[in-house]
């Protein structure tokens, strides 16, 4: 019994993890209606350069923090601007084969410069560090403050959305871009702002996936699909959603492994299919389309 | 004679490669209430959209306050005081009337106008200020997108068929309210579809008829005939 109540715990740290993924890709989606193909891959991207930030300034993975997220953030509002908002249009197409190029540069400049070696960022004694929560249920102190932050990251982008100034030209943006304009919002700002907020997400994801596991540059992908899976189970458009859906898809995976470890991604996509084919909106849609 | 507040001199509009502007020339004096009035189709909309920025204008086309306007940024337009309540209201369905207010004021311009002054003007938007906006009644929709322009502080404000799909008393009564916009030193553009309202709200006017302007003056000055025989081009 307690086994299984271990199982779901680790599913629900890892959730937040998955939640991380898809929150970014999330808020592009509902502020500009685009599918960011690399959004995995920049994921890793954020991995290799907390790698470098770590190696050459000789701070720990999780001070890189600081580093990678500005770094990140200005990435994003750099690609929107000079590249994707060219994409933006009525048409779904571009962005998506624009981004999908993407992936495959960033996935072949990263083997270029770091080979394909398997590394792993060194966390220190926090990685074995266990919390006993009560008879027979450990905690991991780093999933913990994973799944901790990834609540913290979701709460702190439902406060940017729903109480700022910030999160009102989103929504307006999204709502109608001419009308927005009309406002004295440059769209081009409002969506490249946005994208940085996105990517500044992902830097953080991106940095934990680097302590939690071992990467490389071709990991990308499978990320990507998580956060999708974690965005369609939540419901497009709401932020906390997207959290469930996080939760969702890591416990599924977790149980599909207790139950033998080669269900574990099985179990989350069979997961995924049953709640596209009985709730196809997803469990909180918020989105008109 | 001084230079009006907003000058339109030969414009041309085109929705692709169909001419929906020709040549087409009107101002505004600083202080002024001016009716563009027109059939369905007539450009009414179009000259609209060209001043605010969402249609290419040459660059002189269009002059406001002697500077020229003509193919700015709509943002740009908007941040030099020219706000534009869109035909339909165009209120933002995710935000709520107060969000949709305060978005209107984004660009801080100083004036007298913010969310205290705009729930005096109009007392129902006060009680349904946490509402989203498509909760309201057509009426109070369209206080709000004329609010919303309002909290821009502009110079000139262009509103569009403010009184579409609107009870007559409940036109009457926005119509009431528009003369405390002129008073607080808005120049007012209105497009209207209902020519009697737009004559008694206004001092000149202009008729337009397929993209061109068929007849403008002082609005006391017009016969109903000439008024009709511009509108409908007999």
């Amino acid at each position: 019994m307690t086994d299984w109540i271990n199982v779901i715990f680790q599913g629900v740290l890892v959730g937040g993890l998955y939640a991380m993924f898809a929150a970014g890709l999330s808020l592009i989606f509902g502020v500009m209606r685009l599918v960011n193909i690399a959004h995995g891959d920049l994921i890793v991207l954020a991995a290799y350069l907390a790698l470098v930030t770590t190696a050459t300034l000789g701070i720990g993975p999780l001070v890189s923090l600081l580093v990678v997220v500005p770094l990140m953030a200005a990435i994003g509002y750099a690609l929107q601007r000079l590249l994707l908002n060219r994409t933006l249009g009525d048409d779904l197409l571009p962005p998506l084969l624009v981004t999908f190029g993407l992936s495959v540069i960033i996935q072949n400049a990263l083997l270029t410069v770091f080979t394909a070696d398997s590394l792993k960022l060194q966390a220190g004694a926090i990685e074995q560090a266990t919390y006993r929560l009560f008879d027979g249920v450990y905690v991991g102190l780093l999933p913990l403050l994973q799944f901790v932050v990834a609540v913290a990251v979701i709460g702190a982008l439902q406060f940017v959305f729903y109480r700022t100034a910030l999160g009102r030209a989103f929504r307006a943006t999204a709502d109608n871009q001419a009308v927005a304009q009309l406002m004295g919002l440059d769209n081009r700002h409002v969506f490249a702002l946005a994208m940085a907020l996105s990517l500044a997400v992902v830097a953080i994801a991106g940095v934990f996936l680097a302590i939690r596991a071992n990467f490389d540059p071709s990991i990308g992908p499978a990320r990507l699909i998580f956060g999708f899976e974690a965005v369609i189970i939540g419901g497009l458009g709401s932020l906390w959603g997207t959290l469930v859906g996080g939760l969702v898809l890591g416990v599924a995976q977790a149980i599909g492994a207790h139950l033998d470890p080669g269900w574990q991604l099985l179990a989350g996509h069979i997961a995924f299919l049953l709640i596209l084919a009985v709730r196809p909106e997803g469990l909180f849609p918020r989105i008109r389309t | 004679m001084c230079e009006p507040l907003l000058a339109v001199r030969s414009l041309d509009a085109f929705y692709g490669d169909f001419q929906a502007l020709f040549g087409l020339s009107m101002e505004l004096m600083a202080g002024e209430a001016v009716a563009v009035i027109g059939a369905n189709g007539a450009g009414k909309s179009t000259l609209f959209k060209s001043i605010a920025g969402l249609l290419r204008a040459r660059p002189d086309a269009i002059r406001l306050a002697g500077e020229p306007i003509g193919g700015m940024a709509a943002h740009a337009i908007a941040a030099r005081g020219i706000a534009l309540v869109p035909e339909g209201r165009g209120l933002f369905p995710s935000l709520s009337v107060e969000e949709n207010l305060l978005l209107g004021g984004q660009l801080k311009r100083p004036g007298p106008w913010n969310l205290q002054s705009i729930y005096e003007l109009f007392p129902p938007l006060a009680e349904l200020r946490h509402l989203p906006s498509t909760a309201l009644s057509g009426g109070q929709q369209q206080m709000a997108a004329i609010g919303r322009g309002l909290m821009a502080n502009p110079k000139v404000l262009l509103c569009d068929e403010i009184s579409l799909g609107l009870a007559p008393i409940v036109v009457r009564d926005i119509y009431g309210r528009l003369g405390a916009i002129v008073a607080e030193g808005i120049s007012l553009v209105l497009v209207e579809q209902d020519v009697v309202r737009a004559l008694n709200a206004t001092q000149r006017v202009y008729c337009l008829q397929e993209g061109r302007v068929a007849l403008a003056g002082a609005a006391k000055d017009l016969t109903a005939e000439a008024i009709a025989a511009a509108y409908f081009g007999v």
